[in-house]
């Protein structure tokens, strides 16, 4: 009766809302870009002010080799989360691990440069304005490449118990976005330091 | 029968009837403590800001004693700078913040027939760490200096410009206390835009299209995409003070080529869309309050979300206007005025459509309303006042003087404080099951409207008299004594107005007239379900086709999908 | 009819602040002759500024009377009446016309204050400098003012003054303006008085320009404007307008070494052995201290401690005995002279002047 007010258009059609994680991850990746872009603001700004000091040019050497670890640790992620989209787990452990690996890789080569740069050519984060924009760029980088890894590894850990599988798939994609962006941050502080910059 | 798609009172028959039993201090204090629920988590986050509120409205007190009278000794200068600039930081960090996550935490589940926040742990984990964050900075009055109040608490302006936050003019930790806390309570900041985003996207119930969102959903939706890219640049300037400070870096290091105006660049780039982020729950609440009070639908629903949308996106372009005396280019400066008053646009437009909606109703002039009656007198006023400081040259004059100072406060408390109080007299039936004193309620608000405007209408004036910013005193030959006396007079009136509030909370919370579901014969989903909800918000998951779910179950006849 | 509640309540309180108000008018009535207001212009930029406040305030107030008013017209036409009338009001969602029409005319008023603002902002920075102009270069210190001009006209001596500016008065027919370059030495600072210009502020490592043509003769007060530390409400600005002649004069003196007055030469004594001269600088002696403000003239200064207190021996005295007691937190330490010593030093001050 007219008590009841009749429903519209018929019933309510099929109700698909995006999934509240990669919402979040998306999220999480717009706000972490923001605060890269003030430091890649910084490290753009201080280009050729620094008043002393060893410049880009003397001392950084292009790590050619870690980028493409890096950037092909993003196509094994994207090679393990359709492993798993499959429900292959055994090919999603093995893609999974070499991510890990690849991203291992990087971070060694990163030291290994530090390394040169501290020891060898006196560049520390207070010796110029040089020093300071890069250690906090590429750090900050850093930094985010191993809580990457770290998460990455508890997700291996889970694999090898058995406790990962293809229910599973929606958050090793949530987590792979996350990968992606890291590797997407090193694309643009990559260029910005060791191309632009130098 | 037909499907009854909505809960409706008596829909919490079908519950089976709850143990009652007593809970004793410890098992209630638990509860709260470990809870994910986000009703609690929002009252939580209220009680933090009121807590907050109060404390820097002690500083202010202080601050408005020591100024009442040329060359006054009741503070020093050292206490004095600390005052304010904690009472800054706390208004902004530990007041403001935390407001919009306490009405966006509690109402926004609610009012899009959700069961909880998207992600209820996170929720608590922002939660607790903004609370921290508040503790780790006022435990900066006790490290380090001493117990005598004039500890290590930060004395820089919460503005905190370099190079005075610099080792060497700032030594002692009270610039660390500053960085420090406000990169904790940014995490917990971050995480609460995370959660509603994910929540008013992810967690609607059916029907509800993204133009079918109450507009408070709209605003808090907005005010956590802004937050995301506002406090994030704040927390890159902060780390790289702390590495300045603690590593040796020169980021803002004059001495060794760094530059002052980048960190004024990275503070105003998160600074001016904080203050919209700070503003937008009292829209939100504006937008419910006047359109149910006024028995009339919203006026303007799209371009309300659209100015709304709008004013997030301008205000992350116009943060130079608050560095038009630091000597950029006649280009730059002209750039930023044109933006800032762009953004007077979308902002006027929102009170234009307040006004249409209040236009052919039939207003209720309970508390609620009063307060936002006020808010759209205040806020005209202040983005006024706005236009004037946008024009540079006349902002060469005002800048860093009380002008300023009044017209901040205008939004700061004319707006948000006053819709505050107005979204707490609105909600506090439905968070507790019972009625605020509607007397007590108007002493409050007519006290509080006559100590605001006595403060802050005076301040406009001495702030044309040419009296600076952050100064602890002031000659008696320069003509501020007598308008001084009247701003501290206007604070001491608003301190009794918010005891009244604080008393009227309390008591009401004792033993206020009991609510029922839907006091105020309101349109959204939180008026369907019981006051106080249960945990789980709805015994149904409602369907809805309209903007105003309950009108159309109250006007069968007339419902608002035929129009929309 | 009775009223509702609210509204009697409110009429009350309406009388009170209006009251209060009235009363406060009175607040700001005659101040000292040198004022801080900003209506009180006496150069170009000041003035300018002034011209243009009046056409910004004129339109934001008729904005703020039309909307107002309407919300007071709203508020009272229709307000609930006491009659326990159900029925809700007739439900109107929008209309896109009205919302057009609403958009479209802030578009416009914004159009044109932006143009007339932009106008004046090119036109007061980007004023091309005079050959008439005097240029002084100004540094802002924790907490005082420094002041160096260069070779002016007949005199062959650039020379450093402290806290209190003087500069030649300009007129329309033959301007002199000057042009102020402004450094900092430590945090940031603003130069402001209200009745010369607009304020600029003092950042190092970032040197800003501003003029000022000051049109009467007289003293104009002002300070910095922009937070600094512990003292920065009492860096006070004492800006000088001299006559042509008032002007030469004070030149001509402050270019002159400072005066070696043999009979005060145990103060000159204590002055350079009590580690004076590490900070402050007497031209023509040892001392060369650039931390401090120079004193080679001192005695030509009204007042000390930049601006806040007179300059008499009492004064002086006290200053150098204990500058917390008047300055707390400024960066000059008590130097823990005895009685005697401070009594020399204060005359040997005395003498320059």
């Amino acid at each position: 009766m007219s008590a009841i007010p009749l429903v519209p258009g018929g019933h309510v059609h099929e109700w698909h809302l995006p999934s509240r994680g990669r919402i979040g991850m998306y999220c999480l990746i717009i706000g972490e870009s923001a605060i890269f872009t003030i430091f890649v603001v910084a490290y753009v700004f201080y280009i050729g002010k620094s008043l002393s000091g060893p410049t880009p040019q003397q001392v950084l050497d292009v790590p050619i080799f870690n980028t493409i670890c890096l950037l092909s640790s993003s196509v094994t992620i994207w090679l393990a989360e359709r492993a798993i989209e499959r429900n292959s787990l055994r090919t999603f452990g093995l893609w999974w691990a070499a991510t890990i690996t690849l991203g291992i890789v990087f971070m060694i080569g990163t030291g290994i440069e530090w390394y040169k740069l501290i020891y060898h050519d006196g560049l520390t984060i207070r010796t110029n304005l040089f020093g300071t924009t890069f250690y906090s760029l590429v750090g900050l980088h850093a930094t985010h490449v191993v809580v990457g890894l770290s998460m990455m590894l508890i997700v291996f850990l889970f694999t090898l118990t058995g406790h990962v599988r293809y229910e599973n798939s929606e958050r090793i994609q949530v987590l792979a976005l996350y990968w992606h962006f890291v590797d997407a941050v090193w694309v643009v502080v990559f260029t910005v330091v060791y191309i632009v910059g130098r | 029968m037909a499907d009854r798609t909505l809960p409706i009172d008596g829909s919490l028959d079908l519950t089976p009837p709850r143990e009652e039993h007593e809970s004793t201090i410890l098992e209630t204090l638990h509860a709260w403590v470990i809870t994910v629920d986000h009703k609690k988590l929002g009252l939580m986050y209220m009680m933090m800001a009121i807590f907050f509120l109060l404390v820097a409205g002690g500083e202010v007190l202080c601050i408005r004693i020591q100024l009442a009278l040329p060359n006054n000794h009741f503070l020093s200068p050292q206490v004095f700078n600390r005052l304010f600039t904690m009472h800054g930081t706390t208004m902004v960090f530990l007041v403001g913040i935390p407001l919009v996550f306490a009405f966006a935490n509690y109402i926004v589940p609610l009012q899009v027939g959700a069961r909880d926040m998207a992600f209820p742990r996170l929720n608590a984990f922002s939660f607790w760490m903004t609370l921290f964050g508040g503790i780790f900075l006022y435990y900066s009055f006790l490290g380090g200096g001493g117990l005598y109040g004039v500890g290590n608490a930060p004395d820089v302006t919460w503005w905190a410009y370099a190079p005075l936050t610099s080792r060497a003019f700032s030594p002692g930790n009270a610039t660390d206390y500053w960085a420090l806390a406000l990169i904790v309570t940014g995490f917990g900041t971050l995480g609460g835009a995370v959660n509603v985003i994910a929540t008013a996207i992810s967690m609607r119930c059916k029907g509800m299209t993204l133009m079918r969102m109450p507009l408070l959903v709209w605003l808090m939706l907005v005010d956590s995409a802004l937050l995301l890219v506002t406090i994030t640049p704040l927390t890159a300037a902060q780390i790289m003070l702390v590495i300045d400070r603690y590593l040796g870096a020169h980021f803002f290091d004059t001495q060794a080529g760094g530059s002052a105006v980048v960190w004024m660049h990275f503070f105003w780039i998160f600074g001016h869309p904080e203050v919209y982020v700070l503003v937008f729950p009292a829209f939100a609440i504006a937008s419910e309050v006047i359109p149910v009070f006024s028995r009339k639908a919203i006026f303007g629903y799209p371009a309300m979300v659209a100015a709304s949308v709008g004013i997030a996106f301008v205000s992350l372009g116009v943060w130079a206007h608050h560095m038009f005396t630091v000597g950029m280019t006649s280009a730059g400066n002209a750039f930023f005025v044109l933006s800032t008053m762009l953004v007077g646009i979308p902002t006027g437009i929102k009170i234009f459509n307040w006004l249409a909606t209040m236009w052919g109703g039939k207003i209720r002039f309970h508390v609620p309303m009063l307060f936002c009656t006020a808010f759209l007198f205040q806020f005209l006023a202040a983005g006024l006042t706005g236009i004037m400081l946008s024009v540079a040259p006349l902002d060469w004059q005002l800048h860093g003087s009380y002008f300023v100072i009044a017209h901040f406060h205008y939004i700061l408390v004319g707006a948000i404080v006053f819709n505050t109080f107005a979204g707490i007299y609105y909600w506090f039936p439905k968070a507790t099951g019972r009625m605020m004193s509607e007397t007590l309620g108007k002493w409050h608000f007519w006290l509080f409207l006559i100590g605001f405007h006595l403060t802050f209408d005076t301040m406009h004036f001495v702030g044309f008299e040419g009296m600076p910013r952050w100064i602890y005193t002031y000659p008696a030959d320069r003509g501020w004594a007598n308008l001084n006396l009247l701003i501290s007079l206007g604070g001491l009136i608003q301190g009794i107005a918010v005891l009244i509030f604080a008393y009227n909370l309390i008591s009401s919370l004792l033993n206020g007239k009991i609510a029922g579901n839907d006091p105020w014969d309101a349109w959204t989903l939180e008026w369907s379900t019981a006051s106080p909800p249960p945990d789980y918000n709805f015994s149904t998951d409602p369907v809805v086709h309209s903007r105003r779910p309950l009108w159309d179950l109250k006007h069968p006849e007339d419902p608002d999908w035929k129009y929309e | 009819m009775k009223l509702p509640e609210w509204l009697r309540i409110g009429r009350i309180a309406g009388l009170v602040f209006s009251l209060a108000m009235f009363l406060s008018c009175f607040a700001f009535a005659e101040g000292p002759q040198s004022t801080t207001s900003i209506f009180e212009p006496t150069s170009t930029p000041a003035a300018e500024i002034h011209h243009l406040s009046l056409f910004v305030f004129e339109i934001t107030g008729a904005i703020f009377v039309v909307v107002a008013g309407l919300l007071i017209y709203v508020i009272i036409r229709f307000r609930a009446g006491n009659a326990e009338d159900d029925r809700e009001p007739a439900q109107i969602y929008g209309s896109n016309q009205v919302e057009l029409a609403w958009t479209v005319i802030p578009v416009l008023i914004v159009v044109v204050l932006f143009l007339t603002t932009a106008r004046m902002i090119f036109a007061i920075q980007d004023a091309p400098m005079p050959q008439s102009a005097l240029e002084v270069t100004v540094i802002g210190h924790q907490f005082w003012w420094e002041y160096r001009y260069p070779k002016q006209g007949l005199v062959d001596q650039a020379f450093v003054a402290a806290n209190e500016l003087h500069v030649p008065l300009s007129n329309a027919k033959q301007p002199r303006p000057t042009y102020l370059k402004l450094l900092s030495a430590d945090a940031d600072h603003s130069f402001w008085v209200p009745q010369l210009a607009g304020k600029i502020d003092l950042i190092p490592n970032h040197p800003n320009e501003m003029w000022i043509d000051p049109l009467h003769t007289g003293l104009y007060v002002g300070q910095c404007a922009q937070f600094c530390g512990v003292q920065h409400a009492n860096m006070l600005l004492r800006v000088y307008v001299d006559t042509p002649e008032q002007y030469t004069a004070w030149v001509d003196n402050q270019a002159r070494p400072g005066v070696q007055d043999p009979a005060v030469a145990e103060g000159r004594r204590v002055f350079e052995t009590e580690a004076c001269m590490n900070c402050h600088a007497v031209r023509g002696t040892a001392a060369t201290g650039r931390f401090g403000p120079d004193l080679t003239h001192l005695m030509s200064r009204e007042t000390l401690a930049s601006g806040e207190i007179p300059n008499t021996r009492d004064n002086l005295r006290q200053w150098i005995k204990n500058p917390d007691s008047f300055k707390p937190g400024a960066l000059m330490p008590a130097m823990q002279l005895s009685d005697s010593q401070l009594d020399q030093v204060t005359t040997y001050l005395e003498t320059l002047k």
